[in-house]
């Protein structure tokens, strides 16, 4: 019987939560026997080979490109969980929530104390994403299925969560491993 | 037992009070939680916070502010009540801007360590973001972050009855009430002390001491291993 | 600080004998003279009176009618009501706006009018209304409109203003409003003749124990919607030990959709004032006070007479009636725009000169209320019922109606009916019987009690009002085939919103919540989850909320998902288990706007 595959991403997040999966360190030996990656930036496979049975989601959706890569995973993925206070609640990125976009943006290049720009642009590339008007958690876009929340999750959280998960037992986690930070 | 106890029923254990004593009171010292956020030792009631609601024969108040009567039936363990209690500490995460990673408060915070307890990963409720919450800093020892505030009155009861100066005040009302200072824009203001005790009372973020922040660290904190009600558990015989 | 206000504030202040207690007086006749309650006068109020500056604007921004920012001399409050919205309300906002040249909320640039909206007025039987200052029209049409506008902007005073001065009392030229009763049946109690004075020598000729006792006979309930037996309560408050005790009569008639007190005010004052000095006697208290809602102001002159032909005939005052140990009087206390006000604790707090909070409970009023000291809180009607059960007696009371809810009902209704008005009722009638009479045979859905009552449909036609089945404190709103209900639903979540006093956490934050979840399901984007998430979130706010308003608030969404939830199963998608209120292209449109240029991923 071939393994269930996992995904992973990180949206508007720091890749702090995927720091932390990789600090199950020895452990991610044992997890490579009960799963295969599919796309995630562990193995830098872009886009997905497959149907996977988990997603793990770092970040909320600030952009475009964050709501479409969300929206790719939920079609993929059997089970999603958002991994982190950013995935959660928007997180340190929706701090910007109470402050109207076009602030943001010239705060940002044009008047922020540190800025030196010249041109007085904003980058406007169109390559760029445009930006969603603020910072929405994971499940306020798709079916979020489990929250792991911290900042980052323990990577015993991370580990006891997806051993939880990929043995059938319930996704309980114990007072010491709860933490919103 | 003298004349003056007070036998009733919490979850069909058999508590003793006082008259005049609480039902929070009692089963404070029967070694039974009532989980809660505006009550505080030493201040009068508040009922405000509404996560103490029991059942007293049927019908639903609040802990902090129900007197014990003989005879009565509390429920306070139920399904029923902790879903209702779970619902009111999502509300006050979604109505404020609560950031738990980098809160100083983080670790010792009453409703953080409340969330814990009842194990929420996510408020079932959509976050409001609200833009109209500021940062008062302007006083040299003390700040005021509006984003984390609950309403809780504690700050306004201890300035008034433990520090004998009535800093605090609600302003508004509904989704728009605040906590207001008694001077026309800021704390700095005010007579607001740093010893005095309002600022201590606070069980969230919203009033703080400057520059002690993060001195704790992680794994030392109140909450970091036993859930909050842990002490008043102990009690228990 | 201008030596001008602080003689200002120091003058009214003291005509209120720098009491605190008195702050609701003292910010109202500010706010009447200054036309707002400015940072200095609130300075010059704290220090006046011995308060804190906080304390004063805690009450400031607590009320509707009071504010820190200026008015203009002329504030318009269109009266934005369901039923008004039913009759016009928006085209009349348009009209105010067009012809004023600004927004609700505004004020014309020569700071003359600010226009502004409040909830319901009383005046539901002649919608849309209007405030103009203190002064009401009703049934107002859009060249009735421009003409008041025209004639403000001339100069002429509020109060001026052209009219036609409604039937009764209403043309009175103490009242002089443009008002009509609308009395569409008279029943024994109420609107039956009355001879001034006579039962109050009656009970006057009684022992306090005995009026108390006959009320008690007479199963008198009270009439505001609780329906408390008013018996017991007074008992209470007579057994309570106090340096004095008072009697509040609860005329803060803001339940949208009820006016029936408007109109006992204007016709039968002389009754409550009797039922008022009746509880005074029985109870043992010396001073009454009546807690007049704001926008009810017009009738103030009028009582105030009532209450000084009453002092002239001894109805009130020292010795009352001839009764040598017997002193009371009876001062009207004006609230300032605030629904909670008639919850009774809430209104306790505002006659103290505070913010409308409720109080905790225990202790009840009366053991401590007004000033701690033990109150009875009645409702207006009550205390007619009480001095007519005195003159006529309880047995003749306990006939009408049916065994537990006895004596009339006045009823206020309006809306898709053909005769809306006050309707004195007997107890035990049917919901059928009531509308044949108001003539509202097509309706499809009536509003019983007002939002926090309940919204019931043409197959409870049957069912009776009366404390154990439809409970009422009179409101009915008809509602024809034609009316979206989902509306009517929407527009009472954001009155309890508009009205919550914030106290506690599930009032203020869950109506929030509730009307979110709401508006997702009339927007199309309903899943069947988002009905359970409506259910559950409803009878949590119920349970846990700390006084009426809480606990009835969710009312509308509940009573509506019971009674007419095939009106809910057509909106919400059963085949997609997952609606996001998250809308991609509106969550970009202000980037597409700043970035001149479409979306890469998700194309319109």
């Amino acid at each position: 019987m071939a393994k269930p595959k996992i995904a992973t991403t990180s949206l508007a997040g720091c890749f702090g939560c995927h720091m932390s999966i990789l600090d199950i360190d020895e452990r991610i030996l044992q997890l490579v026997e009960l799963v295969d990656f599919d796309k995630s930036p562990i193995n830098d496979i872009k886009e997905f080979t497959g149907e996977c049975l988990v997603g793990i989601v770092e970040g909320g959706c600030a952009n475009e490109e964050n709501v479409r890569v969300l929206q790719d995973f939920r079609k993929h993925c059997k089970i999603l969980i958002s991994l982190g206070d950013c995935a959660i609640s928007g997180g340190l990125p929706a701090m910007r929530n109470t402050i109207p976009l076009q602030e943001c943006l010239d705060e940002a290049y044009l008047n922020g104390p540190s800025v030196h720009n010249p041109s007085g642009r904003i980058p406007n590339d169109p390559e760029i994403p445009l930006l969603l008007d603020r910072v929405y958690p994971c499940h306020e876009v798709v079916k979020m299925d489990y929250h792991l929340p911290g900042c980052p999750p323990s990577a015993d959280t991370i580990w006891q969560a997806l051993v939880a998960l990929l043995t059938d037992k319930p996704m309980e986690l114990p007072y010491d491993l709860f933490k919103y930070d | 037992m003298n004349d003056t106890t007070i036998t009733f029923e919490i979850d069909g254990i058999e508590v003793h009070g006082r008259e005049g004593q609480t039902i929070m009171g009692a089963a404070d010292t029967a070694g039974i939680y009532i989980p809660r956020l505006c009550a505080f030792e030493g201040l009068p009631a508040f009922g405000s916070c509404r996560v103490c609601t029991v059942k007293v024969n049927g019908r639903f108040q609040s802990a902090c502010t129900q007197p014990v009567a003989e005879g009565i039936m509390v429920e306070n363990d139920t399904d029923e009540l902790l879903e209702f209690r779970r619902n009111i500490i999502d509300m006050l995460f979604v109505e404020g801007n609560h950031y738990c990673m980098f809160c100083e408060k983080s670790g010792n915070c009453e409703l953080q360590a409340l969330a814990y307890r009842f194990g929420i990963t996510a408020p079932k409720y959509p976050y409001m973001f609200p833009a109209d919450r500021n940062v008062d800093a302007s006083h040299k020892d003390v700040f005021i972050d509006h984003n984390r505030c609950i309403l809780c009155a504690r700050c306004v009861r201890a300035s008034r009855d433990l520090d004998g100066k009535n800093v605090f005040q609600f302003v508004g009302r509904g989704p728009g009430k605040r906590i207001a200072v008694n001077s026309r824009a800021n704390l700095a203001d005010t007579d607001l002390e740093v010893t005095d005790k309002a600022v201590e009372v606070c069980p969230v973020g919203a009033i703080l001491r400057k520059h002690v922040g993060y001195t704790v660290p992680i794994g030392q904190r109140t909450y970091d291993h036993e859930p909050i009600g842990s002490d008043i558990e102990a009690n228990k015989q | 600080m201008s030596e001008n206000l602080e003689r200002i504030v120091t003058a009214v202040c003291e005509s209120f004998g720098n009491d605190r207690t008195r702050m609701m007086d003292i910010v109202r006749e500010l706010q009447e003279t200054q036309r707002h309650i400015s940072d200095d006068a609130m300075d010059l109020i704290a220090r006046q009176v011995g308060t804190y500056r906080v304390e004063v604007e805690s009450v400031v921004s607590f009320y509707t009618f009071l504010s820190k920012k200026q008015k203009g001399n002329i504030v318009i409050r269109l009266c934005d009501d369901i039923i008004d919205r039913m009759y016009g309300f928006e085209r009349l906002k348009q009209t105010f706006c067009d012809a004023l040249g600004i927004e609700v909320g505004e004020t014309t640039a020569d700071g003359l009018i600010t226009l502004e909206t409040t909830p319901c007025i009383g005046m539901c039987d002649q919608a849309p209304a209007i405030m103009v200052n203190d002064e009401i029209f009703t049934e107002l049409s859009r060249d009735a409109a421009i003409d008041i506008i025209d004639q403000l902007k001339a100069g002429v005073a509020p109060e001026r203003l052209l009219r036609k001065l409604g039937d009764g009392n209403n043309s009175c030229p103490l009242v002089s409003a443009a008002v009509s009763n609308n009395i569409r049946r008279r029943g024994e109690v109420i609107f039956a003749p009355l001879e001034c004075g006579r039962s109050l020598k009656k009970a006057l000729a009684m022992s306090p124990n005995e009026v108390i006792r006959d009320v008690k006979t007479a199963r008198l309930r009270g009439r505001g919607g609780a329906g408390f037996p008013t018996g017991m309560k007074w008992d209470f408050t007579r057994a309570a030990t106090g340096e004095k005790k008072y009697v509040v009569c609860n005329a803060d008639e803001g339940e949208p959709g009820t006016f029936k007190d408007r109109v006992i005010l204007t016709e039968r004052p002389e009754l409550l004032i009797e039922g008022m000095a009746i509880a005074g006697y029985a109870i043992g208290a010396q001073e009454g006070i009546i807690y007049l809602r704001a926008e009810y102001a017009y009738l103030r002159p009028f009582l105030e007479d009532v209450l000084q032909k009453a002092r002239n005939m001894n109805m009130l005052g020292s010795g009352v009636m001839g009764k040598q140990d017997f002193d009371f009087d009876i001062r009207i206390q004006m609230g300032a725009g605030a629904y909670v006000c008639g919850e009774e604790t809430a209104l306790i707090s505002s006659c103290e000169g505070l913010r409308g909070d409720p109080k905790n409970r225990p202790p009840f009023p009366a053991q401590k209320g007004y000033l701690n000291c033990p109150t009875s809180v009645n409702n207006v009607e009550t205390f007619c019922c009480v001095a007519r059960i005195v003159d006529q007696g309880a047995g003749w009371f306990s006939q009408i109606g049916s065994k537990g809810s006895t004596g009339t009902k006045l009823l206020s209704i309006g809306g898709d009916i053909r005769r809306p008005g006050v309707y004195e009722v007997p107890f035990g009638i049917t919901m059928r019987e009531v509308l044949d009479m108001a003539g509202g045979e097509n309706a499809a859905a009536v509003q019983v009690g007002g939002p926090s009552g309940q919204l019931i449909g043409p197959d409870m036609y049957d069912r009776i009002i009366c404390y154990d089945d439809l409970a009422t404190g009179g409101a009915l709103m008809v509602f024809g085939p034609e009316r979206d209900l989902l509306q009517v639903v929407e527009y009472f979540m954001d009155f309890f919103i508009e009205e919550s006093c914030g106290y506690c956490t599930p009032c203020r934050v869950g109506n929030v919540l509730l009307k979110d979840r709401l508006d997702k399901i009339i927007h199309g984007k309903g899943e069947p989850s988002d009905l359970v998430y409506l259910e559950e979130l409803g009878t949590s706010v119920k349970a846990t909320s700390r006084c009426g308003l809480g606990q009835t608030s969710p009312n509308p969404i509940l009573s509506s998902l019971k009674n007419f939830h095939a009106l809910y199963l057509a909106k919400v998608k059963e085949d997609q288990p997952f609606q996001p209120t998250f809308d991609i292209h509106q969550a970009l449109g202000t980037a597409k706007e700043i970035a001149g240029r479409p979306s890469m991923h998700f194309a319109e």
